[in-house]
């Protein structure tokens, strides 16, 4: 019926898992091959659900890792150590099995060719995912939207999606900028202190070229990256965050 | 059919009331935060609280004004649709009735709007007759910025995206229209013991 919107109900399915891979010693990404997918956008994500034997269920929300144009879908989830479902996604799920989930999720964190650029990432541990969907949805269009990423982890073993990300960094499709804030290996180049005014202001474009940020990392951090860039001058609605708390394992 | 998840035991709550908890929701004891965007600061100089849209005139009040309403401290139960839930959190404001108090007006619907541009949409029937608050305490402590200081709506029986941070009105409307939220993908309504989170949910 023209003029009619039809809002159908995201429904849950069985995915199965195709693969893992280990991406740093606390983070594994699923790969999943769901039997309906509509399709999503780089930036959104998907509710998971578990079931045990006697019917109680968990549910938690995962960033999707995967660009729209990827063959698979992929999350890529941290262990939190006391976390309820992501031990169980990291440590025990293995390929054949069935992962239930329902999505994609989420309009407003996502980035397409469409919305043009410059596109400034900045990614704290985990937040990388959302973030790298983004990246690989930019190389699957051959956008020629400049893109910067600024990427903050404890270490270097921390940084996952490590060789991908050097890989576009080296082509020159991207920008990478690495800051380690606890230990830095010899000789290391990059940043090696938590983000401050003076770093985003280092690795930001100047704000009248209205980028278009994506923050996403532990809530802290987006908190200051985010008042740092508002006190530089960027325009607030340019800016979007995503975070995740101290709890959502 | 709902497969097993093979090895999957699961950590129950044993010092939460099942009951109390909507399904798809765990309890947590930390206060995660949820935003689209920069945490806005007004000053509080410049801070007002505003009823406007469907209303005879539209009223207005400062910081001191609000502050100087009655008050009420509630503790409830708080669901975000992200899967937490925080029981018993206290919280201390103004009731939205009392700043409805003698407005004549046929508006079904309200939206809320803050600082930073954001809005949410709610059925006026959903923000009176004690179901809702101007809140600018938590646990008797000023309500801090990042969870929508210096004041945010609460609607503790819809989704927390509902009770919107940073609030500074209430536009009365006749006809509703979607919020922030409920433009990019989630429920129209929120309510989580239906769990009513996305679009046709």
């Amino acid at each position: 019926m023209a003029g009619t919107a039809v809002l159908g109900r995201l429904s849950w399915q069985a995915a199965t898992v195709v693969d893992h891979v280990d991406e740093t010693e606390r983070t594994r990404s699923i790969v999943l091959d769901p039997p309906a997918w509509p399709g999503h956008k780089a930036g959104q994500h998907v509710d998971v659900r578990l079931t045990a034997e006697d019917g109680y269920q968990a549910e938690r929300s995962y960033s999707i890792a995967s660009a729209p144009e990827d063959d698979h879908l992929v999350l890529t989830v941290e262990r939190l150590d006391d976390g309820e479902v992501s031990p169980y996604l990291v440590d025990e799920l293995r390929p054949g099995d069935a992962l239930e989930l329902r999505g994609p999720v989420g309009g407003y964190f996502v980035w397409e060719g469409s919305l043009g650029g410059p596109l400034l990432l900045v990614a704290g541990g985990s937040g990388v995912v959302p973030l790298r969907a983004m990246l690989r949805h930019h190389r699957a269009v051959r956008s020629t939207v400049p893109v910067r990423l600024l990427y903050s982890t404890r270490a270097l073993e921390d940084v996952i999606y490590r060789d991908e990300l050097m890989g576009l960094a080296d082509d020159g499709e991207i920008d990478v900028r690495f800051t380690l804030t606890r230990s830095q290996p010899p000789r290391w180049r990059g940043y090696g202190r938590r983000i401050d005014r003076e770093l985003l202001d280092e690795v930001a474009w100047p704000p009248r070229e209205r980028a278009l940020v994506y923050a996403c990392g532990p809530s802290g951090f987006v908190e200051a990256a985010a008042s740092f860039l508002v006190e530089l001058g960027h325009d607030p609605g340019t800016i979007k965050t995503e975070r995740f708390g101290p709890t959502g394992g | 059919m709902t497969p097993i998840s093979r090895g999957f035991q699961g950590r129950r709550r044993t010092d939460v009331e099942a009951a109390r908890v909507p399904p798809g929701q765990y309890v947590t004891d930390d206060f995660p935060v949820l935003s689209a965007g920069p945490t806005p600061h007004t000053p509080l100089p410049e801070w007002s609280f505003t009823i406007r849209g469907a209303v005879d005139e539209p009223r207005s009040w400062s910081w001191d004004e609000l502050r100087s309403l009655p008050s009420e401290t509630v503790t409830v139960d708080i669901h975000c649709v992200t899967k937490w839930s925080k029981l018993d959190t206290t919280w201390t404001g103004v009731s939205v009735d009392a700043l409805l108090d003698g407005v004549d007006t046929s508006a079904e619907y309200v939206t809320a709007w803050s600082d930073g541009g954001y809005t949410t949409n709610l059925p006026l029937e959903d923000v009176t007759e004690g179901r809702a608050w101007v809140a600018f305490a938590y646990d008797d402590e000023p309500l801090e910025p990042e969870h929508g200081g210096p004041a945010r709506l609460l609607v503790p029986h819809l989704y927390f995206w509902k009770s919107a941070k940073w609030v500074r009105g209430l536009e009365l409307r006749n006809e509703d229209e979607p919020g922030f939220w409920e433009s990019y993908g989630y429920n129209n309504y929120g309510d989580p013991w239906q769990e009513q989170r996305y679009w046709g949910d």
